[in-house]
């Protein structure tokens, strides 16, 4: 971990103040995170805690009430000009997005399109890449998860588990900043966690940027370098997964982590 | 394997007399006599008998007139009139589908505007009789002299007579479409409103444009949804052009009235059109099948075999087995 720090990077995701509510229902009641280039931030807590709006409203997905993200110091979904702050025409939002990979919980993978159509769509006419190019990464990245027999294949005649590790492909098919994970694990039977978690983990060693919600608390302890405890909308405790997990100093956390160990 | 207790009974026909001891070993190879059910051979006998005592009639009752039906059934005016026709549909559905498209697109964009005009053009055409919109399309010239491109309420850089613009033809296929499109606008937007939200989502997360996000993403997955309703109105405009034969368009409807105002012969000439509807209708529902085909790619893990595939198929084992079963003799 010791690089040269000529000058202080600064982290490639910034939260700050996030405030989310739906009607009446306060979701977000402002969130501050921080992460590093390159490092993997796992983010657990109870449902509705808000973790997955945190994530969506990182990509802007999720439109906010009060706070503001930055991805590599780039606002998103806002410029400012002068003392205002613009809001983001569509197209521009969907540029800014190029950067930030998303893995859904129940994959969203496209059914009418095969797998390796899947990935080439978002490169070809988001990134205006070449279409043979954009086959050959495609390709190379259905190797990396150990689909590249299935590129010809249909979504729906995959597994879960496949089907995840086809989305993830996908994602990291535009180059990504930063890669979110929310609930990547959550739709799968129990022995297909194992191959999608193994992606991810090979990920991380490789440098990528990840921010994943998740319930599984193993993957956390072995993969994340910063663990993020969320209830009720706010950062409850967040650290290296070794205090976060085993030596918690929130109450909350404590009785959260009885839980679910 | 069987934990038993006591000797199982020796003989098979015991097995029925004593079910309290039950051994399903011992009911092997015994024979299995289906359930019969009489009553429902008897209703279908029934149906059979009334369809035959019908057909007979076809077949028999000369009130049909089958001769003079074989002569108009491929007669030159019809067969130029069954031209027109399809004329008529292809024009009232292409325009139909088409409008029906934008409308539906406004129907669900963020303006609130263009919203409520798209809803305001369903609401008035939908509520509008088809005939009574055509008999008010070959009267426009009445309501307005002359049609011509301008300022709005500003001046005018030129115009021309009514009359000159819409024939008949013309108010026929405005008056279809324009009825089409408001049926077509709200297939289209359900088609659109039923695929996945995640599949939207999915989409913007990638950073895809937003035309191609519809036309890519969301629209081929709608056209499973469209298509079935869709085909019902191709079929059922197919058919509603008969209703053009108040403005004396020479389709198949008003051809048929024509000759038999002419020949007294009613009901013949009655059958001519209805069979060449229903050999339309049917050709259009053999198309419908394969389009379906086409968009269902992807929906289902291993796409069922087309009709003639099923045929191909069957043509095969069937030779194979009769090769072999030939081969065998000696």
């Amino acid at each position: 971990m010791t690089t040269t720090l000529t000058k202080a990077a600064a982290p490639m995701v910034q939260v700050r103040g996030l405030h989310k509510s739906f009607g009446r229902l306060e979701v977000l009641r402002g969130v501050d995170l921080d992460v590093p280039a390159g490092s993997v931030t796992v983010v657990l807590g109870p449902s509705g805690s808000g973790k997955s709006t945190l994530l969506r409203a990182i990509n802007h997905l999720e439109k906010l009430d009060r706070g503001h993200v930055a991805i590599d110091g780039e606002l998103i979904g806002y410029r400012r000009s002068g003392d205002r702050l613009y809001e983001l025409k569509e197209r521009e939002v969907l540029r800014q997005r190029t950067g930030i990979g998303f893995v859904f919980q129940n994959f969203n993978l496209f059914p009418h399109l095969t797998v390796l159509e899947n990935l080439v769509e978002a490169p070809v006419s988001a990134l205006r890449r070449p279409r043979a190019e954009a086959r050959a990464a495609a390709l190379a990245l259905l190797e990396r998860v150990g689909l590249a027999d299935k590129a010809a294949a249909y979504p729906r005649q995959l597994s879960g588990g496949q089907q995840q590790r086809v989305a993830i492909a996908r994602a990291l098919a535009l180059e990504p900043k930063v890669l979110l994970f929310d609930e990547p694990t959550s739709a799968l039977d129990p022995e297909l966690v194992g191959e999608v978690l193994d992606v991810i983990k090979d990920l991380a060693r490789s440098g990528t940027t990840m921010i994943v919600v998740t319930h599984e608390i193993g993957f956390a302890r072995e993969v994340a370098d910063t663990v993020v405890f969320m209830d009720g909308g706010v950062v409850v405790e967040q650290g290296p997964p070794a205090e976060v997990l085993d030596r918690p100093r929130q109450e909350r956390t404590r009785a959260f982590l009885a839980k679910v160990l | 394997m069987t934990v038993t207790t006591e000797a199982p009974p020796a003989r098979p026909g015991r097995a029925a007399a004593a079910p309290v001891d039950l051994d399903l070993d011992a009911l092997d190879g015994l024979r299995t006599v289906p359930a019969r059910h009489p009553w429902r051979w008897a209703a279908g006998i029934a149906a059979l008998v009334v369809l035959a005592q019908f057909t007979h009639g076809l077949a028999t009752n000369p009130a049909w007139d089958w001769a003079t039906f074989r002569v108009y059934f491929t007669a030159d005016t019809i067969l130029r009139a069954i031209g027109r026709t399809l004329q008529l549909t292809a024009y009232g559905t292409v325009l139909g589908f088409l409008l029906g498209a934008v409308v539906a697109a406004l129907r669900l964009s963020r303006s609130a505007i263009l919203s409520s005009i798209a809803w305001a053009y369903v609401w008035v055409f939908r509520s509008i009789p088809l005939i009574v919109q055509l008999v008010f399309w070959f009267n426009l010239s009445y309501l307005y002299k002359r049609f011509g491109i301008g300022i709005p309420f500003g001046p005018t850089f030129g115009s021309v007579e009514t009359v000159g613009v819409l024939s008949a033809l013309g108010a026929a296929v405005l008056g279809l479409g324009l009825h089409q499109a408001a049926f077509a606008a709200e297939i289209i937007r359900g088609g659109i409103i039923a695929v996945d939200a995640g599949q939207r989502e999915a989409a913007a997360a990638l950073g895809i444009p937003r035309w191609r996000q519809a036309w890519r993403i969301v629209l081929p997955q709608a056209m499973r949804g469209i298509l079935p309703a869709a085909a019902n109105e191709v079929i059922s405009l197919l058919k509603g052009t008969s209703v053009v034969y108040v403005m004396a368009i020479g389709e198949l409807f008003y051809q048929a009235q024509v000759i038999y105002g002419r020949t007294g012969r009613v009901v013949p000439l009655l059958m001519v059109a209805t069979v060449w509807y229903v050999v339309l209708t049917t050709l259009l529902s053999i198309g419908q099948y394969y389009v379906e085909r086409y968009f269902a790619r992807g929906a289902q893990r291993t796409p069922p075999p087309t009709p003639l595939q099923r045929l191909r198929a069957f043509v095969r084992t069937t030779a194979r087995t009769a090769v072999r079963t030939t081969g065998g003799q000696p």
